[in-house]
């Protein structure tokens, strides 16, 4: 590989939050024209190291160079300037204004005081082109899918000449199509000299784009690797420091097809549930104890059924039973009075309520099904966050620790425990594994599994296909806002989905 | 650092609490008296009794103003409902038969405090059930609201001459004040509805992400309206109060920028106006000052010209002195001693201080 010298060299960085050793004398480095990810289980220390390279923690000890200069930086503005840009996780864009104001933010064009309006449309058109997005620079960037949007915090990050760029999880609301498209652009600014740091929990695009692997545990430095010295297994093993029993444990366990040998009626049948402008209409049943896994691209209409189904919108035709009972749900409340809980893709917007302790967003759900008069008791209260955190293994175990404050898979655990708290019949996850670690991926499926074998039935979404199949009986593929197959889980491939993913019913 | 004084000064209500202090010094170094409370007649007389009071109003319509604003939301026609409710209530004693009946005071007393549930059952309807921004929302009562009051007494100034009616806001019970005891007892009704029920938890939860409240199940059009209407009728006891304290409604001027006060107590006691966890305890902290600091206005002797002046200048430095970013400086200030001290004894573990990955 590259003999150059390294574009940024990290040695010796710690940093400390109270009560916690977040980086222990980690070193770290990268060279231009080459993708480095770095790799760990969530609070590893991954975005701590990002943080501390763009500024926005100060370190304890240690010292940076970039370009082998001293790196003294205060601030994320400033790591900007030097050439180290940043697309995190979450997309942090302004969501009221257009997609070239966004682009532009902070480097608007200007003709004397006025910003140059014209200019800057042209120059994000001009970006987006390069980057070979479709994307209407004047409309408003709130209108876009999650995934378009971070196309467009990508192409932002990538205006700023950039000799460092940070992709923090790029990758987790993209589908296939957008990864491809993305990958190609890395490639480009690779080829261009500039030096990509990339973290994914996807193994399979790590291994795809990256040349060089950094594997953080518990704030510690691992190793520094070539991807093609280093084997999936032997990289999986140094993450997580253990055998990862319990996904082998859980593969293709053999799962009877329940809903043909079920005598009963399902507990949840849509016949032709649909909405317009949304998702056309769809024939759907789960029974007791069944999992049904929704596959398919984004936009497919996957996370659209669900809502569906959890009252989160509103169908406009078509019918809907629960129990064998006919049923309108008009809200998520009138959902989960059914005892059907929703958890949304949306962790942050839609899930958890971040200012509030780990505790109050357990029992919220069940507090709002029993009305603001009758408060759950305190010590009742108490035991419900002690046996979530512990089934959940939720980290910190502190039950007065506030939520935003946990990593995203602790967040979503959290999230988790809120709806089983209510013990509902059916149980919508949607990407629940989304962004989160391998052993956290691991016990949360583990868990549905568990679910399911105890009579909840389930609705799994998911843009990972291993996923989908492992745990599903019966999987739904949705293509273009439709449902184009309806299989039972028996042998079925991944092979075999993503063609009904891409040609639809007839193969 | 003495670990609990590290604790006290990290408390959201340490520096409201110091700059009340500091007022109330500040008084006493002017005027050695200010601290003397005498009983006369079975009643309790002097400054600090005063403050509470005078006070009392404000108090009111701020409890009423925070669980709003934790909501998310904000109530600007809190004046205009002091001068609606304190309208209704005079026009209907002086124009009855007999002023001094209590049943006389208690029936325009009780009308009042429904048409004060109604117009923040109405502020409720246009925020939660329409849509409307709270600002807007309330914004059109707060200017139409005034024309009502008008409209109630003619747009003459109502003085009544009721002896139960006078109670309210100026007669006392068990030595105290009785409009004292009304603001406390309101007080302890919130905090204890809000505390004690879910009702606190619910409320947050809306403030700080409607969306995902309402995926969780909350009902939170009834939460919000709920939170108006109790505001309403606050801020209708408040009117009364004022009323009965100087015999007379005047729709122009009762309760004007008593929103702008309540808002200012609100925020000094630590809520934000972005909505979610808020403080009662703070918000009583955050009048008191706010009441404090107009009484010291009259013993320091400011000149009626700078008064206005002062008062800016006192909140500024509360809010400063809890900003974020000024808090920060000052912890770094204090903690690089404590770096070179071996030492150190147990790292501060905080709630809010989790792993960061």
């Amino acid at each position: 590989m590259t003999t150059q010298a390294p574009v940024v060299d990290m040695t010796d960085i710690s940093i400390s939050f109270p009560g916690v050793k977040a980086l222990d004398r980690v070193n770290f480095r990268m060279f231009p024209g080459e993708v480095h990810s770095l790799m760990g289980e969530n609070g590893a220390g991954k975005s701590t190291m990002i943080k501390a390279l763009t500024g926005v923690y100060p370190i304890d000890s240690g010292s940076i160079l970039l370009d082998g200069k001293p790196l003294l930086i205060t601030g994320p503005a400033q790591a900007q300037e030097a050439g180290i840009s940043t697309v995190y996780q979450e997309v942090h864009l302004l969501t009221n204004l257009s997609v070239a104001e966004n682009i532009m933010l902070g480097r608007e064009p200007r003709r004397g005081a006025a910003i140059d309006w014209r200019a800057m449309r042209a120059r994000a058109t001009e970006i987006l082109d390069g980057l070979n997005l479709d994307i209407d620079p004047a409309s408003q960037l709130g209108t876009h899918s999650l995934a378009v949007q971070q196309l467009v915090a990508i192409a932002r990050a990538i205006d700023v000449q950039a000799k460092v760029l940070i992709l923090d999880e790029p990758t987790s609301s993209l589908d296939v199509d957008e990864v491809s498209e993305l990958f190609r652009v890395i490639r480009s600014l690779k080829e261009s000299g500039v030096a990509i740091l990339f973290v994914s929990h996807f193994l399979e695009q790590v291994y795809e784009i990256s040349d060089r692997l950094t594997v953080l545990r518990n704030g510690q430095l691992v190793g520094e690797y070539l991807t093609d010295e280093i084997l999936r297994i032997e990289l999986v093993h140094k993450m997580i420091g253990k055998d990862i029993a319990v996904l082998s444990d859980l593969d293709r366990k053999e799962r009877a097809p329940i809903s043909e040998e079920s005598e009963e009626a399902p507990f949840v049948q849509a016949i032709g549930l649909g909405r317009t402008g949304s998702i056309a209409p769809v024939d759907l049943s789960v029974y007791e104890g069944e999992v049904v896994g929704l596959a398919g691209l984004l936009g497919s209409g996957r996370t659209e059924l669900a809502r569906l189904l959890s009252g989160a919108d509103r169908p406009d035709r078509g019918e809907l039973s629960i129990g064998g009972r006919p049923r309108r749900l008009r809200t998520p409340r009138m959902a989960l009075k059914a005892r059907i809980a929703y958890s949304s893709e949306n962790r942050r917007s839609e899930g958890i309520i971040e200012d509030l302790t780990v505790r109050d967003n357990i029992v919220l759900a069940l507090q709002a099904d029993r009305g603001w008069f009758r408060r759950i008791p305190k010590k009742r209260q108490d035991e419900l966050a002690a046996s979530y955190i512990q089934a959940l293994n939720i980290r910190p175990p502190d039950p007065d620790a506030i939520v935003k404050n946990l990593s995203g898979g602790n967040q979503q655990k959290v999230l988790l425990a809120r709806w089983l708290a209510v013990a509902p019949r059916l149980l919508i996850l949607d990407e629940p594994t989304r962004g989160i670690d391998v052993g956290a991926k691991a016990e949360i499926q583990k868990l549905v599994a568990d679910l399911a074998e105890n009579g909840m039935s389930v609705v799994f979404i998911s843009a990972e296909l291993e996923e989908v199949l492992r745990l599903s009986h019966r999987i739904v593929v949705m293509r273009d806002r439709e449902k184009v197959a309806d299989i039972v889980n028996d042998d079925v491939t991944v092979g075999q989905v993503m063609t009904l993913i891409a040609s639809g019913a007839e193969s | 650092m003495n670990p609990t004084v590290t604790r006290a000064l990290k408390h959201r209500l340490f520096w409201p609490i110091v700059t009340l202090l500091g007022l109330l010094v500040l008084n006493v170094a002017v005027r050695p008296a200010f601290f003397s409370i005498r009983l006369q007649d079975g009643h309790l007389f002097g400054s600090l009794v005063d403050i509470l009071r005078n006070g009392a109003p404000t108090l009111l319509v701020a409890l009423g103003m925070t669980l709003v604003i934790a909501t998310r939301g904000i109530d600007l026609s809190v004046g205009a409902v002091v001068a609606i409710s304190g309208a209704l209530a005079c026009s209907i004693i002086a124009g009855s038969a007999d002023p001094n009946s209590p049943t006389t005071v208690l029936v325009a007393v009780g009308i009042s405090i429904v048409l004060a549930l109604i117009l923040g059952a109405w502020n409720g309807f246009l925020v939660s059930v329409i849509g409307v921004q709270p600002i807007i929302a309330t914004l059109i009562l707060m200017t139409a609201g005034r024309g009502l009051a008008m409209l109630i007494t003619e747009g003459q100034i109502v003085t009544v001459n009721s002896a139960p009616y006078k109670v309210i806001g100026g007669g006392y019970w068990l030595a105290l004040p009785a409009s004292i005891i009304i603001a406390l007892g309101m007080f302890a009704i919130a905090a204890v509805l809000t505390r004690k029920t879910a009702l606190g938890l619910l409320i947050e939860s809306v403030g700080i992400n409607p969306q995902a409240s309402r995926i969780a199940g909350v009902r939170s059009r009834s939460i919000i309206w709920m939170v108006y209407i109790f505001s309403g009728l606050c801020a209708g006891i408040a009117g009364l109060m004022i009323s009965s304290n100087v015999t007379a409604a005047d729709a122009n001027n009762a309760g004007l920028w008593i929103e702008m006060d309540a808002i200012l107590a609100v925020v000094i006691g630590g809520t934000s106006l972005a909505g979610g966890r808020y403080s009662l305890g703070g918000t009583l902290i955050g009048a008191a000052i706010i009441q404090t600091l107009t009484t010291t206005v009259y013993t320091v002797g400011i000149a009626p010209e700078i008064t206005l002046v002062f008062k800016a200048l006192v909140v500024i430095i509360v809010c400063l002195l809890q900003s974020p970013a000024l808090q920060t400086r000052l912890g770094s200030l204090r903690r690089r001693p404590d770096r070179r001290r071996p030492d150190r004894r147990r790292p501060v573990t905080t709630s809010t201080g989790g792993v960061l990955s």
